[in-house]
Formats: C-alpha cells, sequence, structure tokens
C-alpha cells in the first residue's frame, strides 16, 4: 500500500506516536478496526475463513467481494476529485452498463456462449467509456461545473437505462456472465480479483509514472499547471473518461451478481457511497493530493458497515443513520479545527494553510 | 443589488465607446439590454416555460385549461417550497443534498406523531422544526467544522433518511381529522383556479423568501457570500451567521414541504422524496441560479419547479411517451440551461 500514499511527505514530526497519529489513514483505519472488532465480538468467528467446495468462504471474503463494483467506482471518483472535481452520474452509468449488456445477452441467439458475452461486455464498457468521455467534454472543454455536468447524465441516466430496458427488469441466465459477480478464481471471488486488479494497475499508472502527479497538480491550481506546460484539459478528461470505464465495470459486476438489470434501483446512491469512501480515505473534495489506499480503506469501511447492520440484525434500511455517524465521525475527524485542537501546533499550521486542506 | 456592480463594468465601459459611433438612443438600449443581462438566464427559463404551454396548447385539448395550470401548483406545492430552500444555499456556493430525506423524516414523524395521538397544533410546528434542527447541526458542520457542504448535506441526507426508517419502516396513513381538514381545504379563485392549503403554504413561502433575499440586509449578504466569502468578511457582513442560517432556512423548508407532502399523500412513508434533492437542484439551475453562488432570484427557482411540473403533465398528456422520458427530457434541459449559462458567463468576462 506504500506507493500510492500520496501524503507521506509530512512526516517532518518527531516521536513515533504522535507519527502514527498523524498519518493521514490513522483514523480510517481505526474505524475499520474497530468495526471489524466489534464483529468478532458479536460473532466470535467472523474473521474465520473456511474452504468449501475449493473456494474461500467467510465474512472477510464477503466483504472483499462486496467491494469489488463500490472500490471500482471510488478508483474513477478519487482521480477525479484529485482534479477539483466529482462525478454523480456513476450511478447512472452503473445502471447503463448493466442495462446495456444484459439487454444485448437476452436478445442473442446463445446467451450462455462465451463470445457473446464477451461482445456484450464490450459494448457496455465501450458505452461506458463513451459516456465518460462526455461527461469530461462538458467539464473541460465546455467549461461547466463538474458537479453540474455530471448531474445532467445522472438525471438522463437513468432515463437511457430504462429506455434500453424498456422499463422492464432484464434477466438472463448465462454461465459464462455469472461468472464476473459470483465466480471463483483460485479460491478468491472473480469480482474482487478485477477490482484490486484495476486498483494495481492504477496505483502503478499514478504512482510509479509522473500521471499521478500531474493529476494532483492540476487539481492543486489548473492555471498553474497549465502555464506549467502540464495538459490540464486532456488530464481532466482522461479522469472522467476512467471514471465512466471504471463504473461499467462496476455495473457489470452488480448486474452478474443478481443476474438482472434493474434500470431504477441498480447502483442506487453508488456516487454516495464512492464520495463518502473517498473522503473517509482523507483526499480533500478540494482537489489535489489524493490517496488510493485510502480510498480502499473507506470502501472496505463501507462494506464492512454495511454487512455489518445485516449481521447484527438492523434492519439494512437503518444502514444509512450508520453511514451517517461514520462520515460525521470521519470528517469532523478530518475537519481543520478538531485538528488543529488535537495538535498543539495550531500556530504553526495556521500559517500553512494548504498543509491544513489537505 | 451593490454586489452586482464591479461585474458591470467592462461591459459597461464597451457600451461608452460604443456611444460615440451610435448615438445615445443606442446607448440607452444597449445600457437597457445590459441590465438585462443578470435577468436573461431567468428569461430563458420563461421562454422555455411559454414555449412548453403554446406547444401543449397546440397539441392537446384542455391543456391549457385552468384546471391543469392549478393542478400544477398543487401537484408540485411541496417542490416550490424545497426549491425556495435550496436558492438561499445555492446562492451562498453551497449546496444541499439533505431535503429530500428531510422531506421524508418530516412526514413519517408527522404521521407517526398523528397516529400516537398527539394533537395537530403541536404536530405542525414540531416537524417543521424537526427540519431546522438538522438544518442548523449541517450549517455547524459546514461553517464550525468546514467540512465541504457535500459532505455535510451528504451526512444529513443519510441521517434523516436513516432515522426515518427507525421511526417507521412502513407507510402510515395519516387519519387525524383535523390534519385531514387543513389538508383538504381550498379555495375557487375567479370561480376556476383551484388553491389548497399546500399551494397557500407554498406561495406564502415564496414570497417571503423573496422579501428576505431582496429587501433585507441577511439577504444582500447571502448575495455577497456567494460572490465571493473573503470580500464579505472583510466587508464586516456575518458571514458566520448567515452560512449557518442558509442552512437553517433550506432545513426549514424541507420540513415544512415533508408537511405538505404529508398532506398531498396523506401519508408518511420513509422512501418518499429519494432523489427529490436532484429535482429542486435541477429547477433551481434552470431557474438560473448558478451553482457557483451569487447569481441568481428565487422566482426563477418557482418557475424551474413550473417547467420541470409541465415537462411531466406534457408527457402525461401525450400518453404513449413513457414516464421515464421524463428523465431524458429533464437531463436534456438541464445541459441546455447550462450551457446557455456558460455563454453568458463567457460573453461577460
Amino acid at each position: 500500500m506504500s506507493p500510492t500514499t500520496g501524503t507521506r511527505s509530512r512526516t517532518d514530526y518527531s516521536g513515533g506516536l504522535s507519527r502514527v497519529v498523524r498519518h493521514p489513514l490513522f483514523w480510517p483505519l481505526v474505524a475499520l478496526a474497530v468495526l471489524l472488532l466489534a464483529n468478532t465480538v458479536y460473532s466470535p468467528d467472523f474473521l474465520a475463513i473456511s474452504v468449501l467446495d475449493g473456494h474461500l468462504f467467510g465474512a472477510p471474503i464477503d466483504i472483499l467481494r462486496n467491494s469489488a463494483p463500490l472500490l471500482l467506482v471510488a478508483l474513477g471518483m478519487t482521480l477525479v476529485i484529485a482534479t477539483r472535481g466529482i462525478d454523480l452520474s456513476v450511478g447512472a452509468t452503473v445502471a447503463i452498463a448493466g442495462a446495456v449488456s444484459l439487454s444485448f445477452i437476452a436478445s442473442s441467439p446463445n446467451p450462455g456462449a462465451v463470445s457473446t458475452v464477451l461482445v456484450a461486455m464490450g459494448i457496455a464498457l465501450l458505452l461506458c467509456l463513451f459516456l465518460g468521455v462526455w461527461n469530461g467534454l462538458l467539464v473541460s472543454v465546455v467549461g461547466i461545473q463538474p458537479i453540474i455536468a455530471t448531474l445532467i447524465l445522472m438525471t438522463a441516466g437513468r432515463g437511457i437505462a430504462m429506455l434500453i430496458t424498456e422499463g422492464q427488469i432484464t434477466t438472463v441466465t448465462s454461465a459464462p456472465f455469472k461468472t464476473l459477480g459470483s465466480g471463483f478464481w483460485l479460491g478468491l471471488p472473480v469480482a474482487a480479483l478485477v477490482a484490486l486488479g484495476v486498483y494495481a494497475l492504477v496505483a502503478a499508472l499514478t504512482r510509479r509514472t509522473a500521471l499521478g502527479m500531474l493529476v494532483e497538480s492540476v487539481g492543486i491550481n489548473p492555471s498553474a499547471s497549465r502555464l506549467a506546460g502540464v495538459k490540464a484539459r486532456t488530464i481532466v478528461w482522461t479522469v472522467f473518461a476512467l471514471s465512466g470505464l471504471f463504473s461499467g465495470l462496476a455495473g457489470l459486476i452488480l448486474a452478474s451478481n443478481v443476474m438482472a438489470a434493474d434500470a431504477n434501483n441498480a447502483g442506487l446512491f453508488i456516487e454516495l457511497d464512492a464520495i463518502l469512501a473517498v473522503v473517509i480515505g482523507g483526499t480533500s473534495l478540494q482537489g489535489g493530493k489524493f490517496s488510493l489506499s485510502g480510498t480502499l480503506v473507506g470502501v472496505f469501511i463501507i462494506t464492512t458497515l454495511t454487512l455489518t447492520v445485516t449481521i447484527v440484525g438492523v434492519s439494512p434500511l437503518v444502514t444509512p443513520l450508520f453511514k451517517a455517524v461514520v462520515v460525521i465521525a470521519v470528517t469532523l475527524l478530518q475537519s481543520p479545527v478538531v485538528r488543529e485542537k488535537l495538535a498543539a501546533r495550531s500556530r504553526r499550521r495556521a500559517a500553512r494553510p494548504e498543509e491544513v486542506a489537505a | 443589488m451593490a454586489i452586482v456592480t464591479p461585474e458591470k463594468t467592462p461591459t459597461g465601459e464597451r457600451t461608452a465607446s460604443r456611444s460615440h459611433e451610435k448615438g445615445p438612443r443606442m446607448t440607452a438600449m444597449v445600457r437597457r439590454l445590459h441590465v438585462d443581462r443578470r435577468y436573461l438566464p431567468v428569461l430563458g427559463t420563461f421562454v422555455v416555460l411559454a414555449l412548453i404551454l403554446v406547444i401543449g396548447g397546440v397539441r392537446y385539448d384542455n391543456f391549457l385549461s385552468p384546471g391543469v395550470l392549478a393542478n400544477l401548483f398543487i401537484n408540485n406545492s411541496f417542490l416550490i417550497v424545497l426549491a425556495v430552500g435550496m436558492t438561499f444555499v445555492i446562492l451562498t456556493g453551497g449546496i444541499d443534498l439533505s431535503v429530500g430525506a428531510v422531506l421524508a423524516l418530516s412526514a413519517v414523524s408527522a404521521a407517526s406523531l398523528l397516529q400516537s395521538g398527539v394533537p395537530v397544533l403541536v404536530v405542525l410546528p414540531l416537524v417543521v422544526l424537526v427540519g431546522s434542527v438538522i438544518g442548523l447541526l449541517i450549517g455547524i458542520m459546514v461553517h464550525v467544522f468546514e467540512v465541504q457542504p457535500f459532505i455535510a448535506t451528504l451526512a444529513g441526507m443519510f441521517f434523516a433518511r436513516g432515522l426515518c426508517f427507525v421511526i417507521a419502516p412502513e407507510s402510515i396513513p395519516i387519519s387525524d381529522e383535523t390534519f385531514v381538514a387543513i389538508a383538504s381545504w381550498d379555495t375557487w379563485i375567479a370561480g376556476q383556479w383551484r388553491m389548497t392549503t399546500s399551494v397557500v403554504v407554498a406561495l406564502v413561502v415564496v414570497a417571503l423568501a423573496f422579501y428576505l433575499l431582496h429587501y433585507t440586509q441577511f439577504g444582500r449578504t447571502v448575495y455577497a457570500i456567494g460572490g465571493g466569502e473573503q470580500s464579505a468578511r472583510l466587508m464586516g457582513l456575518p458571514v458566520a451567521r448567515t452560512k449557518v442560517l442558509v442552512y437553517v432556512i433550506s432545513g426549514t423548508c424541507a420540513g415544512l414541504g415533508g408537511l405538505l407532502f404529508a398532506m398531498y399523500s396523506r401519508s408518511g412513508y420513509s422512501l418518499t422524496g429519494v432523489a427529490m434533492e436532484l429535482d429542486a437542484i435541477a429547477a433551481v439551475v434552470i431557474g438560473g441560479t448558478i451553482l457557483t453562488g451569487g447569481t441568481g432570484f428565487v422566482l426563477g427557482s418557482v418557475l424551474g419547479v413550473l417547467v420541470l411540473g409541465l415537462i411531466q403533465t406534457v408527457i402525461t398528456f401525450e400518453g404513449t411517451l413513457s414516464s421515464w422520458w421524463t428523465k431524458i427530457f429533464i437531463g436534456a434541459l438541464l445541459l441546455v440551461f447550462v450551457v446557455l449559462q456558460r455563454v453568458l458567463a463567457a460573453r461577460r468576462t
């Protein structure tokens, strides 16, 4: 995880413990640990992993698998937020991806063939990439604020998804397509492998090349980075396109989980969960420095929370309340006011506002 | 509006230089047009509204009847109230995602309190107060703890929605006689135009908001914060108080909206108002308020709500068009308005 921690430069503090506490991922990790601990107290074999039919089974594996779509969406969101943007349309994109792929499979003569499934996925991903490009066009070329530019697709997108499924919930039976959401490979869920693979790819691309730094520079100051020769427009365009593509992939996984395309409910509120995961992970909505490992932790927190609520036996409908508590706790702990009080060096930090903002 | 004056200067100079060539009459006209520029987005909304009315009137019989238009207000009264509250927040450059969930919370608590026999006169102010309190908490989060409005109101949304399900997972019908009597009260203006309690409440809210925004110091501070928070602070305006207050106003409006929704549906259900915050934001944007804050009108937002309502009405009248076309049309309309605003903003600088 260490190569993806973008905020490691702030390690000029003395003292081992305060350095750990001050690490941007400290509070999110504490929250995740508390959640896992609470679960273990409630049901002692929560963290146990057993092998069944050659697959790994257990709550941690469930968390991994359930995290996959959210992780994909949140990865794209992290990059978009790092450039000072936001992508509200991911939920609609998720619905469109499911609708397109399943409608294609349902209308094809041979829904069980691998080739049909691959073509369906290809079409869906291409369309989602196009939707991302469309968002990017509105933001980077036309110059509309990201929140509004993506609100357009967020509103229209579900309508388009319903148009594709003609208002029905399309269901199909196709073994190869089912593999993506519920299959296992080497004992691990395919969905989780796909998501973690994309995560590793993005981490390598942003942290092993200059791409991550360019994204951050655009987020910190778009005009300055443009003057410095960074192609800000291309970068913004690319991150929105990637966000669309990743959401499409997430949509395929979600559709494959239930083998049905529900234009109304597929990926409902996933944009909010994704933004939440990014913020919990310590990436500021004001853009600039981003932390992919933070996003990963944020995603795990949200998925674990959802699973916890189910395990404890509270109605899943109450989940938002717990999410609210986590968001409020984490954002307040990260807020400059509280941090200043926690840290005894308020004077020095106030003199460097850009560090406080990160 | 003292705040808008600095933006005027560059174009003002241009009109002055042009007056050398074209004479004073032209200057007067250009200047008059220029004054209108602030109203241009609202004018655009008005044109769209008129266009839909004309197209609807030509295509369908009875479309332009007072009954249909009165129903437009009756069916959208709660959305008007939400959009008014949202206008305040957006004018300061913030956003409020919690309104849909707060509306549901208010409706559900009203239904559940009435069911347990609490008198109506206690319930009505209490559920509106629920909205105000959530708004206050959000405002404090935004201002004191410097949490971004998006995240703070998102937390408020999750909080209110979760609370709804804690109070009542199922729909609660409202059968309290006094409440039903208030909800079903109506009056006929000119014998044709039906006004219900909720329409009257919504219009009062609009009038109040108009007064607050355009005739009080508070309103000017709201515009000033949207124009530039730092400058507003340096001007000695009460930025902190105002920033918290706009969220209180939006929360109160959402609480009131919930009450109106409870009157409209005679029930409280936890899943009402899902994504209604988006409708409210869309109405505000279509009504010509710019999301970065500082420019916009509360009456524009009302027009925006009416445009959304009319699209719905047209699709109902069309009959063969499926309901999802509403979303696509609203999306397309948003796109047109946003691009229009962008073009206007680009010409100004």
